[in-house]
């Protein structure tokens, strides 16, 4: 069971009170840009074995939208951050560096 | 004009706690930017409140306020006022970005009064429902069971409770189930 922090209304929930909307960041190809990348965005997803970015949504709360970074493996979740950005902020990267230090970097 | 009457009619149940539906309520959802000076005038002069903190609710004798979401405020009135307050913050708002629409046909509302008020309820919320986490002025919005519902307590051993019209008939058998006799701990 996750428990995730709403940064919007400052709750910790556990998982059942929000609803997984899928990878973060996506870039969202659309008509007039290569077919390539728009299949890509349409069907190609990560699905890694450590660090992830997700959206999530505060379905029973407030019901805004965020950003979470999480590790698929141990369901450890190392921040949750505004859904009005389009990269993860430094602090969460940090974050994220000082858990997993072989980890790669975002993107 | 028709004679509005609430889902359950003031229906209530006596189990280990008393579960008793409220009956008509006035509410209104107000959405906007909580920092315009316009809207907390607004808000002033509909209920005589400010607008409360992140996750808090004011209670005044004009009424309540209470916090939805970052740019959500839920207002209680008299079921009687609420189409003309309705109009009032509409016309306070003109020219600002805003919605304000009077829901209170649309929601159902309980109270759960009695010293196992927190116990029922934490068999349905995933809510530390603890004195220390939440009390009197906080407001929780959340689900009870598969519901959707916002409570918020009134005194020591009442909560209020609201949820969808709807839904309010499951609501109320749900509650009810939760306070059978027998079925809290036994240190209350």
């Amino acid at each position: 069971m996750l428990m995730l922090k709403c940064p919007n209304c400052g709750v910790t929930a556990e998982e059942t009170e929000f609803v997984p909307g899928g990878e973060a960041h996506l870039t969202r190809y659309t008509s007039g840009s290569d077919s390539q990348a728009f299949s890509d965005y349409l069907f190609a997803r990560k699905n890694p074995r450590g660090v992830h970015f997700e959206r999530w949504r505060h379905a029973f709360g407030c019901g805004k939208w965020f950003h979470a970074a999480r590790c698929t493996a141990t369901l450890e979740v190392f921040g949750t951050y505004t859904a009005q950005t389009s990269a993860p902020p430094d602090d969460i990267l940090k974050a994220i560096k000082a858990k997993r230090p072989e980890w790669e970097g975002f993107k | 004009m028709s004679n509005a009457v609430s889902i359950l009619n003031g229906a209530s149940s006596n189990g280990a706690v008393k579960i008793t539906e409220a009956g008509l309520r006035g509410m209104i959802t107000l959405r906007g930017d909580l920092s315009s000076a316009q809207l907390i005038t607004a808000v002033s002069a509909a209920v005589g409140l400010g607008i409360p903190a992140q996750r808090k609710v004011n209670h005044g004798p004009m009424g309540g306020v209470a916090w939805m979401s970052p740019d959500e405020l839920l207002l209680l009135v008299d079921y009687d006022k609420a189409a003309a307050i309705t109009a009032d913050i509409s016309g306070a708002l003109t020219g600002e970005h805003h919605m304000a629409v009077n829901v209170s046909d649309a929601r159902a509302v309980f109270a759960i009064k009695g010293v196992g008020g927190r116990e029922v309820l934490a068999k349905g919320a995933p809510v530390d429902l603890s004195p220390e986490a939440f009390g009197i002025g906080d407001i929780r919005r959340t689900r009870i069971g598969q519901l959707a519902a916002a409570f918020w307590m009134t005194d020591d051993e009442t909560f209020e409770l609201v949820c969808f019209r709807s839904v309010g008939a499951f609501m109320f058998d749900w509650l009810t189930n939760a306070a059978r006799e027998g079925s809290l701990p036994e240190y209350l």
